[in-house]
């Protein structure tokens, strides 16, 4: 993990802003807290905050090619560096040093935009070439690692994230009505929108090429799954050929010159990783796990089966409710945008452990369920795709039962609460968002809580079809369950799991995350699977399970699958909640932010307190996240601000400054 | 105990407006319209609901009792606490 920011002027040529540049810097330390470089000259001034894991002596940054004509700023990994490296060479490029970065700048000189097609990796980066006067700025294809920018004051900037763009004080801090009603539509924005007014986020698999003549921008990749499956092949057959391609991403992805742990959910996720990790190392090999007080959340028993089943030193960090609510403050001034569950703060926690224990690197499971069909949802859409053919039938609903054996409410008779719930939308099924009308209508459920104001601010936002413009040529040919998989990618994996729970809670403690599901091999691999083989009736995942069979306890495959969630509402109206949450929902402190209604936030707030033991609604409990987080956001980013203490990076180990020297570059320690 | 009807219609939309709608009496709904429907709860919120008629009302609420035709409206709620309490 790194964290880069910077500015390209973007008429003429002014002298570079450094005290900018080492506030941006400062204020994303926390990503690469290593070292800390910059690059300036008249046109263009670039950043980098750095986690050394690749090439610990020589590869710092920025960095240029050959000639000092190319320079970058590189947040990430390319994992197939090492084998990226002999082509380029062959092509005539010479390297000085053993970086994946350099690869980047010799893969940009030979293949122009097109180099991002070459690269297995986890990136954002800038690259300031100085013959074509172009800034060109791209992000990985799934969207693991951020980038943020703005066009103001005659500048292109851009940052990891908003919290650097935000160093320069004329760059105005306002929420945006329509990035929030996406928020609380979807759970997360879709790019280039986000939580503030004029700051824009490069979607996941673009680059941009910022000039003086414009800004243009292009998608290089996206998910694409065929309109027929090649149904002549067994499970087995597809089950080997995955195997095979997560050993070789995994190979790939303990590339580094630091040791890599992993993180253990108790899932099958994350133990296959860390199971085939084992079978094909013999370094000793550490797992990181988050063990709750409260039991209805609790994994640890089958984190231990694991951990010992695998023989790794294991960690464990104990969360509770007060733990949440005691970071929560952090988890926000990282996420940059609010949330409608605490689950991200946990994972806070974990990275925490991580650091504490001396690694920078860990594998983690996320993606699996997106590609192998593992949520809930795509069961749902299965069910209720197949109950919109005949719609008055008494038995078709009567799947959705399966769905939640475990529910509290299961003994009770609720079907009919249920099927209420999922007849919403039953008839559009040509609507591009069919599979996630259930869990839109019940996360818009919070935008009872506008105030009148933000209403009609909100009101033209059609948040709906804020993904819209995302959807490849042929999308309505797909069949329903990979249109609800393509959806779940760039909407909650993209935007949230990756995002706020992802990168920003592992990188606010210098930690990078790793995903080996998410290599592109094995989610194009994915894509051509049939979806029955996925999802085999209501059985999820089930080529991957296949695939991981005789390599796991049957404890793991067997196990009905928990979704990973923490405590909501009640860790915040326990008696000794902190002051902060009083604060932030008084009358006076809604009121100022003008997103909600002050009375009843009030009333949200009194009857969360009085349940604070019960069991809160789905609405109260993502209400109250969802405001609480909201107003934790408009105190840190737009009221105190500019009153926070700013760390400054005062050792920039590589500073180079073509504003005062004319003749090659140099390099000065201060 | 016997309940009227008119008190008990009136002590539930003063709970549903006070618990589900936090105040907002902008959100009108009929004696009539589907909770459930109208989105004025969810399936947990209608625990809730349960909770508050146990103990309001001091009536118990059996498994077998909790279909919508008895909790699902204002309407049906009257009749069913007004049975209840005739028991």
């Amino acid at each position: 993990m790194c964290g880069i920011a910077g500015y390209f002027q973007l008429e003429g040529t002014r002298p570079p802003d450094k005290d900018l540049i080492v506030k941006m810097i400062s204020l994303i330390r926390h990503r690469g807290p290593d070292e800390f470089g910059a690059f300036l000259d008249n046109k263009c001034v670039l950043g980098h905050a750095r986690l050394s894991i690749i090439d610990l002596s020589t590869g710092q940054q920025p960095l240029c090619n050959e000639d000092e004509t190319v320079w970058i700023a590189f947040n990430g990994e390319i994992f197939n560096y090492v084998e990226l490296r002999p082509v380029l060479e062959g092509l005539g490029h010479r390297f000085r040093t053993h970086s994946d970065t350099e690869v980047i700048v010799h893969a940009y000189e030979q293949w122009d935009r097109e180099c991002v097609q070459h690269f297995n990796g986890q990136f954002s980066f800038a690259i300031y070439d100085m013959n074509k006067r172009t800034l060109f700025i791209a992000r990985d294809r799934m969207g693991k690692r951020p980038l943020f920018y703005t066009v103001q004051n005659g500048r292109f900037y851009f940052a990891s994230e908003i919290k650097a763009l935000f160093a320069d004080h004329s760059i105005k801090r306002e929420l945006d009505a329509e990035g929030l009603d996406q928020v609380f539509t979807w759970w997360t924005c879709a790019p280039p929108k986000t939580a503030f007014g004029g700051i824009a986020e490069l979607e996941s698999g673009s680059y941009m090429e910022i000039s003086e003549i414009g800004i243009s921008t292009a998608r290089y990749w996206s998910m694409e799954y065929p309109d027929h499956y090649d149904d002549s092949r067994s499970v087995g057959s597809w089950a080997e050929e995955v195997h095979a391609l997560l050993v070789d991403s995994i190979r790939l992805r303990l590339r580094a010159d630091v040791p890599v742990g992993v993180y253990l959910s108790g899932g099958l996720d994350s133990s296959a990783i860390a199971s085939l990790v084992r079978s094909f190392t013999s370094n000793p090999l550490e797992s990181f796990s988050i063990v709750f007080g409260d039991s209805a959340f609790d994994e640890s028993s089958n984190q231990r089966l694991m951990a010992k089943q695998l023989g790794t030193t294991h960690h464990q960090v104990q969360c509770n409710y007060e733990d949440i609510a005691a970071c929560f403050p952090n988890v926000i001034w990282h996420t940059e945008r609010p949330i409608l569950r605490t689950a991200p703060a946990p994972m806070y926690l974990l990275s925490r452990l991580v650091n504490d224990a001396g690694f920078k690197v860990v594998l983690t499971g996320e993606g699996s369920d997106e590609i192998f069909g593992g949520y809930d949802i795509f069961k749902e859409t299965k069910i209720r795709y197949f109950w919109s053919k005949n719609p008055n039938s008494r038995s078709r609903p009567l799947l959705l039962k399966r769905l939640y054996p475990t529910l509290p409410l299961s003994k009770v008779r609720f079907n009919y609460f249920l099927e209420e719930f999922y007849k919403e939308g039953l008839t559009e099924t040509d609507r591009y968002y069919f599979s996630h009308i259930p869990r839109i209508k019940a996360t818009s459920r919070i935008k009872d809580f506008y105030d009148a104001d933000f209403k009609s601010k909100s009101a033209a936002s059609d948040s709906m079809n804020a993904f819209a413009h995302m959807l490849p040529l042929r999308f309505a040919q797909w069949h329903h369950v990979s249109r609800a998989q393509f959806i779940e990618a760039k909407s909650l994996l993209s935007g949230y799991l990756l995002s706020s729970q992802g990168d920003r809670m592992a990188a606010a403690n210098a930690v990078e995350g790793r995903y080996p599901f998410l290599d592109h091999r094995v989610i194009e691999l994915a894509t051509r699977i049939p979806p029955h083989y996925k999802l085999f009736g209501l059985k999820e995942k089930w080529v991957l399970k296949k695939a991981m069979h005789g390599a796991l306890p049957e404890a793991i495959l067997k196990r009905p699958k928990q979704p990973y969630m923490a405590p909501d509402s009640r860790c915040f109206t326990q008696k000794q909640a902190p002051g902060y949450v009083k604060e932030l929902l008084s009358e006076e402190k809604v009121k100022e932010a003008g997103v909600f209604n002050p009375t009843m936030v009030g009333k949200l707030h009194e009857k969360c307190l009085r349940q604070s033991q019960g069991q809160m609604s789905f609405r109260d409990n993502m209400a109250f996240m969802g405001i609480l987080s909201t107003q934790m956001l408009v105190d840190q980013f737009i009221e105190k601000f500019n009153e926070r203490e700013i760390h400054r990076v005062t050792n920039f180990n590589v500073w180079r400054d073509f504003t005062t020297i004319c003749n090659g570059h140099e390099t000065t320690k201060n | 105990m016997e309940f009227e009807a008119g008190k008990i219609r009136s002590e539930i939309r003063a709970f549903i407006v006070d618990s589900y709608l936090l105040g907002d009496e902008s959100v009108k709904f009929s004696d009539s319209d589907s909770f459930m429907s109208c989105g004025i709860m969810d399936s947990m919120g209608i625990l809730e609901l349960v909770a508050f008629l146990e103990q309001h009302f001091g009536v118990t609420v059996t498994d077998d009792e909790m279909l919508p035709t008895n909790l699902d409206s204002v309407e049906s709620l009257v009749s069913f606490i007004r049975s209840k309490s005739n028991c």
